[in-house]
């Protein structure tokens, strides 16, 4: 009876696949915040030298 | 190895208890990349920029220092990916995040090579091409050409491979002016010049840490008295480099001075480093500690005299 548990156990186990603690959860999310905020900062920067590469033509635009 | 392969491979590990799902937080990715050497590529770099005879946006500069230093990041990670073996062997790097087991090899060439790929192109689209087109060859030369082959290979590794840490200010100016000419080369050749001298007296303290990582530093291959030579030679040759920018006339009165009294002093703790004998090491590590200051100090004052067409200074006055 122990051993089909075990099995069982173990089955399901597999099925759930890799399980993290919370201390690693946690670890995860600090660097997940980290590439989210590199990423918005890459954006903003794109979006900044943009402008200043138009300068001041950035608004006369050809209709 | 590829990284699909090693990112299976570490899933395999993990599933079969191994090793543990990373632990990595983001102060150890931050340690990957160096951040002692990082900011002294990027002051440098910053010298090289603000030198340079044209005006720079400061988005547009501040967008250059961010990719140098970025790349200069990637780069360390790539180093403590490949060399994360002998690091763990001595002393001075066992901390570091791999050999202490905090951040996965994987992740550390995922995260240089991410890092590497993203600074090169956004240098590119942002800056100019000549400006990224040195970065790559920089981040190549440091992690394949110095990493993977001149390190374990030569006592000869860290006289060229100093070439990837000269780099930088080249990568400045070139990023201010698209161009290269002469000045940053003279900048490039005392960097270049300076770092065997601040490696070689490092590593005569550091011997026995290099031998026991297999590691070919001139002290461990050819001994303590050819290093202690060889240290002396160089400096003999930084010393005149050091003043070139003043007596080319690139450069003020103040740098001259400075680089005058800074190089003599140089010079002369390169003398007593020739008349220690181990195991004394007194000598070796007032010259270690004193040539980040040279260095310093030379790159500090151009910086203040012909930085933004001399703003500092002007300012100052």
């Amino acid at each position: 009876m122990t051993a089909v548990l075990d099995i069982k156990m173990n089955e399901r186990r597999k099925d759930e696949g890799i399980v993290l603690t919370e201390e690693q959860k946690r670890r995860r999310r600090a660097r997940s915040l980290a590439i989210a905020l590199s990423l918005g900062a890459l954006v903003l920067l794109f979006y900044i030298v943009t402008v200043v590469k138009l300068g001041p033509g950035i608004l006369s635009r050809p209709l | 190895m590829s990284l699909i392969s090693e990112g299976a491979g570490q899933r395999r590990l993990i599933e079969q208890g191994l090793i543990e799902p990373s632990l990595a937080g983001v102060g150890d990715y931050l340690a990957l990349m160096k951040p002692r050497v990082m900011s002294l590529v990027v002051f440098t770099a910053l010298v090289g920029l603000a030198i340079a005879p044209v005006h720079v946006h400061p988005v547009i500069g501040f967008t250059a220092l961010l990719c140098i230093a970025v790349g200069a990041g990637a780069s360390g990670a790539l180093n403590m990916w490949y060399d994360a073996d002998i690091d763990a062997k001595m002393t001075r790097t066992a901390r570091r995040p791999i050999p202490a087991g905090r951040v996965l090899p994987g992740e550390a060439l995922a995260f240089g090579l991410t890092l590497s790929v993203f600074a090169v192109v956004v240098l590119g689209l942002l800056v100019n091409l000549v400006a990224a087109g040195l970065l790559a060859f920089t981040i190549f030369f440091y992690a394949v050409v110095y990493t993977m082959w001149l390190k374990r290979s030569t006592p000869q590794n860290i006289v060229i491979g100093g070439a990837a840490g000269a780099f930088p200010p080249v990568i400045g100016w070139a990023a201010a002016t698209g161009s290269i000419s002469l000045e940053p080369c003279l900048l490039f050749l005392i960097i270049f010049f300076w770092t065997p001298p601040h490696f070689w007296a490092l590593s005569l303290y550091r011997t026995e840490d290099y031998a026991r990582a297999g590691i070919p530093m001139l002290p461990v291959v050819a001994g303590d008295a050819a290093t202690r030579r060889q240290i002396l030679l160089y400096t003999l040759v930084l010393v005149p480099l050091g003043l070139a920018p003043w007596a080319l006339g690139y450069a003020g009165v103040l740098y001259g001075v400075t680089a005058l009294v800074t190089g003599a002093i140089m010079l002369i703790l390169a003398i007593q480093v020739r008349a220690e004998r181990r195991p004394a090491e007194r000598a070796s590590r007032h010259l270690f500690a004193f040539s980040i200051l040279y260095l310093f100090l030379l790159f500090a004052v151009l910086l203040a005299e012909r930085g933004w067409g001399g703003l500092i200074g002007r300012v100052a006055a």
